[in-house]
């Protein structure tokens, strides 16, 4: 087996100096009726080139389609010198960087990652990254509970994704915190309704979206004062690739900043892995959980990084953290920094503009074809819905049989449509075909 | 020349520059991003860097040559299984034809991904001895409370809403502690007895009728195996509880006994530790949840499951215990485990473990007399020394880890488990060779003599690292933690 070294020559030294006879009495303690004695119902040993054809066979069973979909993860550029970066092995193959000394590297790109972070989303602090958005969206409803101290209810708005909001729920149910949903009305937020939930004054949070589910970007104005009024955080998930655009959640006066990074040219893989991000103000960062770097010196008086603020963690607090998480997403949040670098300000802006300018123009073709209707007359960003005169359903197997993943419905009638800077004008005025000819 | 590197990429950033190219939008005029309405748009600029595509290749090549990986040197990180990551996983979890899946696509479209999702789920329960397994957890800590989760919803559904407390070992990792918090449970702390496994008899008085479970490692965190473990299940099963298995140490038993068959009802596994996924610098990790026949419908939405055609299809279950992530876990990490098992092979899995165990027990019977070894025996997979023999020297396990840096080795795991005040934990995993742990112990030898020769030079290490001992009460007490912080 080409992954264990061991000769029989080194197994027999090895079993001497440990002063035993036989491999069996290394576990002779272990009660008999607990070892396993029979062999393994697995396959047998494949070698590398029965690895490559049988993953190249499986790999054939999934189709290759034009990409539409998005409801949280969508279809974006990834530039090529990321992958070639990230399988380093120095960087693959390293643990959590508990040894500075020896991990300077991990530690220096997870501070630039950290200042990037704070940079699009206008937030004072981020931890080193979450798993992914959904969870990092349960940790700020945690946070919100933390900060208030006697309060347990938060309140979701229904214009934020269905599956960030079924995770909140599920962290929310075992702690006995309350979720309440917050009305949408014509495709955004109902504030008034918001208001009237705050006004018991026992929200410790908010939660929203940026752009929401529906792709629109919402006006959040005199939002965060509603909330600040009555002592709840406001907390804002949302889009990092749009911010380079958007109003950030610090502009909106969110105290909270939380999502998925996907956007940020990760590949989608089927759901994963991607990497959360969780970023909050200066007041906050006790409260905050995860792993944090900061910048120090080395005895010599040279610059470096380190884990820091540390006594918030689990592995010191044990049962009285407010969050048991002891990783972070290193590997991915490299992704995004070297994505953020190779692209800077300027890319993340075409990319914008390119996403934006191209989901503009398939929504107006498709309302053309008298097909389908926009399903709210709101600001949108890269992502829209459709209200389909046909059912939703049989656009999609339309679109399907000639390679395309139209979009993902959300009703019987209603598609939610997504474009980013790899579709083509070709790919759309395809998809207006299909639908058109329907 | 390498190691002065100190450059951060805003550094390096000069206005003009560039280094991504995009196609030119064709539609701008029609459909300008300019018409958002400017109320919703951002007020000032995000400041990222700007700089060349080579300027950020050559900018992450020298900062990776400031790390230590497994593939750079031996890696003794005990609890954390420091194995080969085989190139091949890398290979085939980039495939495109499945990183270019996205989670909507329908289920006939995918049938490729989902049976890599469901064989694996499949060989996990034939390797741990539990009847099925989710693999949507992202981490062993989000294993733990997805798995938490579980055994409170199978309490709850039964009616029984009693029962908040759980049973955690005082040896315990501090995430089993902070996973039942979070989870909503209390925690009930069990003694160790001298040998440093669960005491029966400090165990019994705390069962009764509010005990949700009991959470344990085995074998546990100073890589003794619970023999006791058969009669432990007895009594937390008598007593209404069940039992999880923390699998932070499978490798350990890998092919020699399975969590099923000592008892124990639900459990997570370390993909990135026990098959081989790389730790990437502290993730992404993936932390399969498995639990005992009769209790799979608890298991996290979505699940994925084979009609009786052969046909993978995701379904819910009401029952389910909820959703702990965005879909189907981190399905790249699922395809490189999966080429993992698939490479060992059935004749392979099981020799993990007790060639795991033997270099383990190897490393400790060479150190035993420079290092002082608490609890005598056979160990498995890792081991626990208290500090050196030599008490007088005045070199602490800190030191050492230190001096080891030095010499080209990662540093053991160290101040950890809490039992004892210098603890140095280590786990030689099976992929290392006899040579390269006769050197490691010939530097452990020469570590413990420096302390008694020249005990400032291990006080003082690491001397030849890229940068030496940190200053981190300042970095505490007036944190930094960005570039714009930083200029001040």
């Amino acid at each position: 087996m080409k992954y264990f070294p061991h000769t029989q020559q080194d197994i027999q030294q090895m079993l001497e100096v440990a002063g035993l006879k036989s491999m069996d009495e290394l576990f002779g303690e272990i009660p008999q009726q607990l070892l396993f004695n029979r062999e393994f119902n697995l396959p047998e040993a494949m070698s590398e080139v029965e690895i490559r054809n049988y993953f190249e066979a499986l790999g054939k069973r999934n189709s290759d389609l034009v990409c539409f979909a998005g409801a949280g993860v969508e279809d974006h550029y990834s530039p090529s010198v990321i992958a070639p970066i990230i399988s380093r092995g120095e960087f693959l193959t390293a643990y959590t960087p508990y040894q500075p000394e020896i991990s300077q590297g991990t530690l220096q790109y997870i501070f630039e990652y950290q200042s990037m972070i704070c940079e699009l989303t206008g937030m004072d602090v981020t931890n080193a990254s979450m798993y992914d958005g959904t969870t990092a969206t349960a940790e700020a409803m945690m946070m919100c509970v933390a900060i208030a101290k006697k309060r347990n209810k938060v309140l979701v708005s229904a214009t934020v994704d269905p599956k960030v909001r079924r995770v909140v729920e599920t962290y929310a149910k075992y702690q006995g915190v309350v979720i309440e949903t917050i009305a949408e009305k014509d495709g955004v937020t109902d504030l008034a309704d918001l208001e009237a939930k705050l006004a018991a004054d026992d929200v410790a949070g908010v939660i929203l979206a940026q752009p929401n589910f529906y792709g629109i970007v919402e006006d959040y104005t005199g939002v965060a004062d509603m909330c600040h009024a009555k002592k709840a955080q406001l907390v804002m998930n949302a889009k990092l690739s749009a911010l380079a655009v958007l109003k950030t959640p610090a502009e909106w006066g969110a105290d909270i900043a939380c999502g998925d990074a996907q956007s940020l040219g990760i590949p989608m893989t089927y759901g994963g892995p991607y990497v959360g991000y969780l970023a909050c103000t200066n007041a906050h960062v006790r409260k905050l959980p995860g792993r944090i770097v900061g910048a120090t010196t080395d005895v010599d008086g040279k610059r470096a990084f380190v884990l820091t603020l540390q006594a918030r963690e689990q592995h010191i607090r044990r049962e009285k953290a407010n969050s048991n998480i002891c990783s972070n997403q290193s590997l991915m949040a490299l992704w995004v920094t070297i994505y953020m670098s190779v692209m800077g300000n300027k890319g993340l802006n075409d990319a914008c503009s390119l996403s934006y300018s191209g989901a503009h123009y398939l929504a107006q073709q498709l309302v053309a074809t008298g097909k389908c209707a926009m399903a709210y007359d709101k600001p949108f960003f890269n992502e829209f819905a459709v209200k389909t005169t046909v059912p939703a359903q049989q656009v999609l197997e339309a679109l399907l049989a000639n390679g395309i993943l139209g979009g993902v419905r959300i009703a019987d009638d209603t598609l939610l449509v997504c474009v980013t800077e790899q579709r083509t004008k070709a790919q759309m005025d395809k998809f207006v075909e299909i639908v058109n000819n329907i | 020349m390498i190691r002065n590197y100190d450059k951060l990429i805003f550094e390096l950033s000069k206005e003009g520059r560039t280094g991504y190219s995009l196609p030119k939008n064709e539609l701008k005029e029609q459909h300008c991003i300019c018409r958002l309405p400017a109320n919703l748009k951002r007020e000032s600029a995000p400041g990222l860097p700007e700089v060349t595509e080579f300027d950020v290749v050559r900018h992450y090549t020298n900062l990776s040559n400031k790390n230590f990986g497994v593939d750079t040197g031996f890696y003794p990180l005990g609890s954390c299984t420091m194995k080969y990551n085989p190139r091949i996983n890398e290979e085939i979890s980039a495939l495109p034809s499945f990183a270019r899946l996205h989670p909507a696509i329908p289920v006939e479209a995918a049938q490729g991904a989902l049976e890599v999702y469901y064989n694996l789920a499949e060989s996990l329960s034939e390797i741990s001895g539990l009847g099925a397994f989710t693999l949507n957890p992202y981490a062993g800590a989000h294993g733990e409370l997805t798995g938490l989760m579980i055994m409170r919803s199978y309490h709850m559904q039964r009616g029984d809403l009693k029962r908040t407390k759980v049973i955690v070992p005082d040896s315990a990792h501090g995430t089993n502690p902070a996973s039942a918090a979070v989870c909503g449970l209390q925690i009930v702390e069990v003694k160790s007895t001298a040998n440093g496994t669960v005491d029966v008899e400090d165990l019994k008085p705390l069962l009764d009728d509010t005990v949700a479970g009991i959470m344990m490692t085995n074998p546990n965190t100073l890589g003794i195996f619970e023999t006791e473990i058969p009669e432990i299940a007895r009594l937390v099963h008598e007593c209404g509880g069940l039992l999880y298995y923390d699998g932070a140490n499978l490798n350990a038993v890998l092919g020699k006994c399975r969590p099923g068959d000592m008892g124990f009802d639900i459990m997570h596994i370390n993909l990135h530790k026990t098959f081989s996924t790389p730790h990437g610098g502290g993730g992404p990790g993936d932390g399969p949840v498995g639990v005992r026949a009769g209790l799979e419908a608890l298991l996290p939405n979505p699940q994925v499951k084979k009609d009786a055609d052969g046909k993978y299809y995701i379904d819910t279950d009401d029952k389910s215990a909820g959703y702990v992530s965005n879909f189907l876990g981190n399905f790249a990490v699922l395809l490189r485990a999966y080429t993992y098992i698939l490479t060992l092979g059935r004749e392979n899995v099981k020799m993990v473990g007790p060639l795991a165990v033997l270099n383990a027990n190897y490393v400790k019977e060479s150190l035993k007399n420079e290092y002082y070894l608490p609890i005598e025996g056979v160990c498995k997979h890792e081991f626990v020394f208290d500090g050196l023999a030599d008490k007088s020297t005045g070199v602490t396990t800190l030191d050492i880890a230190k001096r080891l840096l030095d010499y080209g080795y990662h540093a053991p795991t160290i101040y950890f488990p809490l039992l004892f005040h210098q603890s140095i934990m280590i786990e030689p995993t099976e992929t290392e060779s006899k040579e390269t742990l006769d050197e490691f112990i010939a530097v452990m030898k020469k570590v413990a003599a420096e302390a008694i020769e020249n005990p400032d030079i291990v006080k003082s290490a690491p001397h030849s690292t890229p940068v030496r001992r940190l200053d981190e009460t300042t970095a505490a007490r007036f944190p930094k933690t960005t570039y714009k912080q930083l200029l001040g």
